[in-house]
């Protein structure tokens, strides 16, 4: 089969691949119709993630018809059509049975490499390291989907490929982001990064009851698209002085209740922190590059809360502790828990609550990753999301 | 003498656990090393271990004490070519998480070639592939059976752990 191939950084290419096969007897193989690059993926592209090998098959938001099932598998049948939760989960372990699904305990095979470099192991997920266990991602024409009757939605309705496709990531991520916010009534919310992500975040910020959403990036498009598709304001951090005293300003002393990174380890920004961040990375000896970060604990009005979905890998240079401290804010975090909200989501698709296409700009064939992967990184024609044809 | 103990938490009952590793045939399911391990009667064992450059290491085992859902002891019989021992508790682990599940193995290598080959199987990371078997064991007793990646294909239980790619491309898997 075709599939898009990590060889290296800044290096993609669809090549030909065996076909996946049933591994464990509650796998089913996927034919994809419809799969995406996702920001995260660029983490990988721009070599940030370690235990990359070449050959890896990329992708973990895909989607697509049931053409094989194991023998002990009950719910799914083939024809199903399904999208795909990026995070593997067993169903089974004490960590799903309190739906803490990117935490399962038994989907990493590789959970010894993992323990090494984080004391304990997440769970496993497509297409993303052998870090996550080193499974073939869904940026191809077809996929091993582990634990079929637990990750896998049937989607039986007249709903398209691309209104439904992002429930497999960046819907749930996105929404989870507010989520942890405990958003109350009249709460500001600040979102670092206006990409597919922070626009989910701003929408379900606003479905959980949040008076203002403020969006902030450094691209007028994707800050335009903030304010007309999402009803946020907007702050151009390159255009402003400090992104904290503006924030502060616009709440009138206060800063925002709640504050989301939506951005992760790669962020950019200006001034001498970021030229410190860009270097010690540069040289490894930092992994990631925590300015959103860093400012949203500084933005955050006391007692508030910060909540990190922008992807981090390692470690991080001054991490400014003592305000998170004595300004009694509290951060929440995780990979998100897809199979928790994909039905809900799902719901909220269907009743026109919110409408993911909303951040599609670039629809390609599978033979042309390698280009979505370019015009997504340089952020050229005004590229937000790359939606792929298989 | 290599002696390690290690330790697990299981989402199932300690009789489902205790039940499980009683029938010693089943131990090869997620012990990497361990080839196969034939019961006969009630308490004994014959265990092949696969041992480096396609060798074999055998003995037999006793079960020397047997606490239902509690405790399992068994060693070696004299006379083999290794002394082996184990011990395995089921301890109900707090409110609503199961079973911790302790091990401890210890075994006397004697000089010779049984020795050496038991020395090189365990290399210098003894306790992490303990840790790795309790691993599968968890796997097995939660989800069913050893999970298993694209990027190990070869699997636990058939001899090896080594990762490769997660999907070599065609033109180099040929190569």
């Amino acid at each position: 089969m075709k599939a898009t191939c990590w060889m290296g950084k800044h290096n993609v290419e669809v090549r030909d691949v065996p076909d996946p096969q049933i591994l464990n007897q509650s796998d089913a193989i996927v034919r994809i119709t419809s799969t995406a690059i996702c920001g995260s993926d660029l983490h990988l592209y721009n070599g940030f993630m370690p235990t990359m090998e070449k050959g890896d098959v990329l992708g973990h938001e895909f989607m697509g018809e049931v053409v094989e099932v194991g023998r002990s598998v009950q719910k799914l049948k083939v024809g199903d059509r399904v999208v795909v939760p990026f995070t593997i989960a067993c169903g089974n372990c004490w960590q799903c049975r309190h739906e803490n699904w990117s935490l399962c305990e038994n989907s990493n095979p590789n959970a010894a490499l993992a323990e090494k470099t984080m004391g304990h192991a997440a769970s496993g997920a497509f297409g993303y390291s052998h870090l996550t266990g080193g499974f073939a991602g869904g940026q191809a024409e077809f996929a091993r989907v582990l634990f079929a009757d637990v990750g896998p939605l049937k989607v039986e309705n007249g709903l398209s490929d691309e209104q439904v496709l992002f429930l497999s990531d960046i819907l749930p991520t996105g929404y989870m982001g507010a989520e942890m916010c405990n958003i109350q009534p009249g709460d500001t919310v600040a979102v670092w990064g206006c990409g597919p992500v922070g626009l989910f975040a701003i929408k379900s910020a606003y479905l959980l009851g949040a008076e203002r959403v403020i969006g902030i990036d450094r691209f007028d498009y994707r800050l335009e698209m903030a304010r007309t598709k999402c009803g946020a304001e907007t702050v151009n951090y390159e255009q402003v002085e400090s992104v904290a005293e503006t924030l502060k300003e616009m709440t009138a002393g206060r800063g925002p209740d709640a504050c989301i990174d939506a951005v992760g380890l790669e962020a950019h920004g200006h001034g001498l922190a970021y030229m410190y961040d860009r270097s010690k990375q540069a040289v490894g000896l930092e992994t990631d590059r925590p300015i959103a970060v860093r400012e949203a604990i500084m933005a955050c009005r006391n007692g508030g809360t910060v909540s990190i979905i922008g992807v981090y890998a390692g470690l991080v240079d001054k991490f400014p502790l003592g305000t998170l401290m004595n300004r009694s804010l509290t951060i929440r975090t995780g990979q998100c828990h897809v199979h928790r909200y994909m039905r809900p989501l799902l719901e909220r698709i269907q009743n026109g609550e919110i409408d993911p296409t909303m951040v599609i700009t670039h629809r390609l064939p599978l033979a042309d990753a390698a280009k979505g992967y370019d015009l997504f990184v340089k952020k050229e024609d005004n590229c937000e999301k790359v939606v792929l044809r298989a | 003498m290599l002696h390690v103990t290690k330790s697990v938490t299981i989402h199932r009952t300690p009789e489902a656990v205790y039940r499980f590793w009683r029938d010693f045939s089943n131990l090869p399911q997620f012990m990497l090393h361990v080839r196969s391990i034939v019961t006969s009667g009630d308490r004994r064992s014959h265990w092949v271990v696969a041992a480096p450059a396609g060798q074999t290491v055998e003995w037999d085992a006793e079960i020397v004490e047997d606490r239902p859902a509690q405790q399992i002891a068994w060693r070696s019989l004299e006379g083999s070519d290794i002394q082996h021992e184990g011990v395995v508790r089921f301890e109900k682990a707090p409110a609503d998480r199961g079973t911790e599940v302790h091990v401890e193995f210890r075994y006397d290598a004697p000089a010779g070639r049984a020795g050496a080959a038991i020395a090189t199987l365990f290399g210098e990371e003894p306790t992490q592939q303990v840790r790795d078997d309790l691993r599968r064991l968890k796997q097995v007793m939660e989800t069913g059976e050893v999970v298993r990646s694209d990027g190990s294909l070869e699997g636990a239980g058939q001899g090896a752990s080594r990762q490769r790619a997660a999907e070599a491309p065609q033109s180099e898997v040929e190569r």
